[in-house]
């Protein structure tokens, strides 16, 4: 009796007072914040004094700062430099590591360890490898007597960026690598075997079963670069401050700087309102344009 | 056991709001709090709250302090006391009506005002108001020197724009850095600015933006300044700038061990250099003087920039008006404070401690600063504390990029009169 009314319950789903929990803090901690930061970007806020209607002044003045506008463009490039940087090389390493061979398990725990660092502790090293009086490229180059090669990696405007796009790859390619490797030891051995039996090579192989069958981790994947790519804060800031000049002042940093050190904060949350729907609608339509949403099987 | 247990945390719950309301009643009991920013000895604050006894200090870290101050004073709590840098900085918080006027009680106390050398003063001063009184030591920017390095190349510590640039080229073409500057930071980069536009200027140049006049960056004494400033990256004077960050330790360095052979650096750098590389001390090849001359210019040769000093103010929502107020009149540079500062290797703004300077570990150095600011018809204070924080990351981004030649001297002028 008691059985057959469980089972009753459980075929409603579980009861919505469960999710309350969780429901609460997210009105309380994203929904009420992003409202506040919506009011805010219609006023002229200094942090310290009230702040003060502004109308659309800083909207209007968000079409036409040539700054911001090169901020955004900085972060589109740097989302696709980003994705067309580490998603070759994690689905490569990815497969590579999923093979049961022990040496392929010692790599893959020696490619793993960039992502237990903090980003902070990242851009520190790298920064400090890469200065041009102490660092470590410096000294090699200067041994090496090659020092015309040693290039300012991080002062010269138009290398800093690729430098910053190279260190984020760095510490984010082996998460891509532990989504492509889970990926890749899902594909069942017997398609392999019975491809093999038809004559498939390596190449063959991984170009018709492997890549079309990680259709769904890659799409993860690249939800993740490329809204990710967005909120990429913390390790520019400390390699390069968003210099030089406005080299690596991408639109996150752009807030930062108009918020915090200007003392704009109605400025910035305008701009903030801009990260936050740019976010939503960068992942709808990523769901949307590879029908993510239907979690149609990769085997079909 | 969970009975026991509850009781315990009961008992814990009471002990802690006891404590907390231990500590409001403590906080509006008369005693005075103040706020104030860690320096690499707090002696002489901690000595002055002791002394004074019914009063207390709290101690935080520079860059997280500006935001604390902005979020207490905003909401109308927080310190009785606090210190800040003067400036743009505090003018906000006067506009606000944060910060109370301390006008009348300097002119009630003569002793007490004088007792300061104007031309710092000045600068927590707006409209002829004074809002905050010097709290630690005066930091004149200087021109350092390597002089093993000007040995080894026969050169003569530059005294003239002129005398300068050839000294940058003999260098360069000797492959030394002529000029370390810590450009990653961007705030060393001012320190160019705002001697260079003195000198071609004179003061009144940089007062008209600070005034707020229209179109002042548009002065053609900026522009020239700018221009004679791009120049200099010409010509090489300043290496690796673009990536190389001011942090206390590199820049001092690099001028210690003769990578580069000058620098122009606020005056802790002379502490700096002697933890970093203390031999180039102890060997007396530390050299330094003031920033050279531009023939035809504005400015007076003798004008400094740099911090005038860190200062006190008192918040308008302090319970404890009176007390605090005496707390800054009997403590804050008091015969013992200003023993303390000087052993700290601190130099005050007041007059007439010469003699206590003579005794002092660095008595040359010291002396030299002492006596440059007491001889200087303007001492002016750097400029991103004297602009609102909007102008000032403005400016520092916008010379930054003047100096990596993205924009003309105009650019930047023109730039610079669209901030507010």
């Amino acid at each position: 009796m008691q059985e057959t009314a469980g089972a009753g319950k459980l075929e409603q789903g579980a009861s919505p007072l469960l999710a309350l929990p969780a429901l609460v803090l997210f009105a309380l901690f994203a929904l009420v914040p992003m409202g506040v930061v919506v009011a805010l970007s219609f006023t002229n806020y200094n942090g310290i004094s009230a702040p003060t209607s502004a109308g659309l002044a800083n909207w209007s003045r968000f079409l036409h700062d040539s700054t911001t506008h090169h901020a955004i463009w900085l972060s589109l490039e740097i989302m696709l430099l980003s994705w067309a940087f580490q998603t070759p090389l994690s689905i490569l390493l990815g497969v590579f590591v999923a093979g049961r061979e022990r040496y392929r398990a010692v790599l893959a725990a020696i490619f793993f360890l960039p992502l237990l660092f903090s980003a902070a502790a990242i851009a520190v090293t790298w920064k400090n490898l890469l200065d041009p009086n102490f660092g470590l490229v410096q000294n090699l180059a200067h041994r090496l007597h090659a020092d015309r090669f040693p290039l300012d990696w991080l002062g010269s405007p138009s290398l800093a960026l690729y430098t910053v796009v190279f260190i984020i790859s760095w510490q984010f390619i082996p998460f891509h690598m532990l989504l492509y490797q889970a990926g890749a030891r899902q594909i069942p051995l017997d398609v392999y075997e019975a491809a093999e039996i038809d004559g498939a090579g390596r190449s063959a192989k991984f170009w018709k079963i492997t890549l079309p069958l990680l259709r769904n981790t890659i799409v993860t994947s690249s939800t993740l670069i490329v809204v990710g790519s967005l909120t990429y804060f913390d390790l520019v800031f400390i390699l390069t401050g968003g210099g030089p000049g406005f080299a690596t002042r991408i639109l996150p940093l752009d807030m930062y700087i108009n918020g915090f050190q200007a003392n704009e904060l109605g400025y910035a949350s305008a701009i903030s309102v801009v990260l936050v729907a740019a976010g939503l609608g960068l992942s709808m339509l990523l769901i949307r344009l590879t029908g993510f949403g239907k979690f149609r099987s990769a085997y079909e | 056991m969970t009975k026991s247990r509850r009781a315990v945390a009961l008992v814990a719950a009471l002990a802690l709001a006891l404590a907390a309301l231990a500590a409001t009643a403590a906080a509006s009991g008369g005693k005075v709090l103040v706020w104030t920013i860690q320096r690499t000895e707090n002696n002489a604050e901690n000595a002055a709250v002791k002394s004074f006894k019914n009063a207390s200090v709290q101690i935080f870290a520079n860059d997280p302090y500006k935001q604390k101050l902005s979020v207490s004073l905003g909401s109308g709590k927080g310190p009785d006391v606090f210190m800040n840098w003067g400036g743009g900085g505090l003018k906000q918080y006067v506009d606000a009506h944060k910060v109370v006027d301390l006008t009348p009680y300097l002119n009630a106390d003569k002793k007490w005002k004088n007792r300061f050398f104007a031309n710092v003063l000045q600068t927590a001063a707006f409209d002829g108001r004074d809002y905050g009184i010097p709290n630690v030591g005066m930091q004149p920017v200087l021109l350092f020197y390597n002089k093993a390095v000007f040995a080894k190349y026969n050169l003569q510590p530059p005294k003239t724009w002129a005398d300068l640039l050839n000294v940058v080229k003999t260098l360069k073409d000797n492959s030394v850095t002529p000029f370390i500057l810590g450009g990653q930071s961007k705030w060393p980069d001012l320190m160019w600015e705002e001697y260079l536009v003195d000198r071609v200027g004179g003061p009144q140049a940089f007062d008209a933006v600070a005034a707020g006049k229209k179109n002042a960056w548009s002065n053609p004494d900026i522009i020239k300044a700018n221009t004679m400033l791009q120049q200099l990256v010409d010509a090489g004077a300043f290496g690796s700038f673009e990536s190389t960050t001011y942090d206390g330790t590199v820049t001092a360095t690099l001028l210690g061990t003769g990578k580069g052979a000058m620098e122009l650096m606020g005056n802790w750098e002379y502490g700096a250099v002697l933890q970093n590389s203390p031999n180039t001390i102890k060997n007396n090849e530390l050299g330094w003087q003031p920033f050279p001359s531009v023939p035809g210019g504005k400015g007076n040769p003798k004008d400094l920039a740099g911090n005038t000093s860190n200062f006190y103010s008192i918040s308008s929502s302090t319970k404890n008006l009176a007390s605090a107020v005496k707390f800054l009149k009997t403590q804050v540079m008091s015969p013992a404070y200003i023993k303390t500062l000087i052993s700290d290797g601190d130099i005050p703004p007041v007059k007439g401690i010469q003699a206590q300077l003579k005794k002092s570990a660095n008595a040359t150095f010291t002396l030299y600063n002492y006596n440059l600011v007491q001889n200087a018809p303007h001492f002016q204070h750097s400029w991103d504390q004297v602009l609102s924080p909007a102008a000032a990351s403005a400016l520092l981004t916008n010379l930054d990029r003047l100096l990596l030649k993205q924009i003309t001297p105009q650019q930047f002028s023109a730039n610079m009169n669209k901030v507010k």
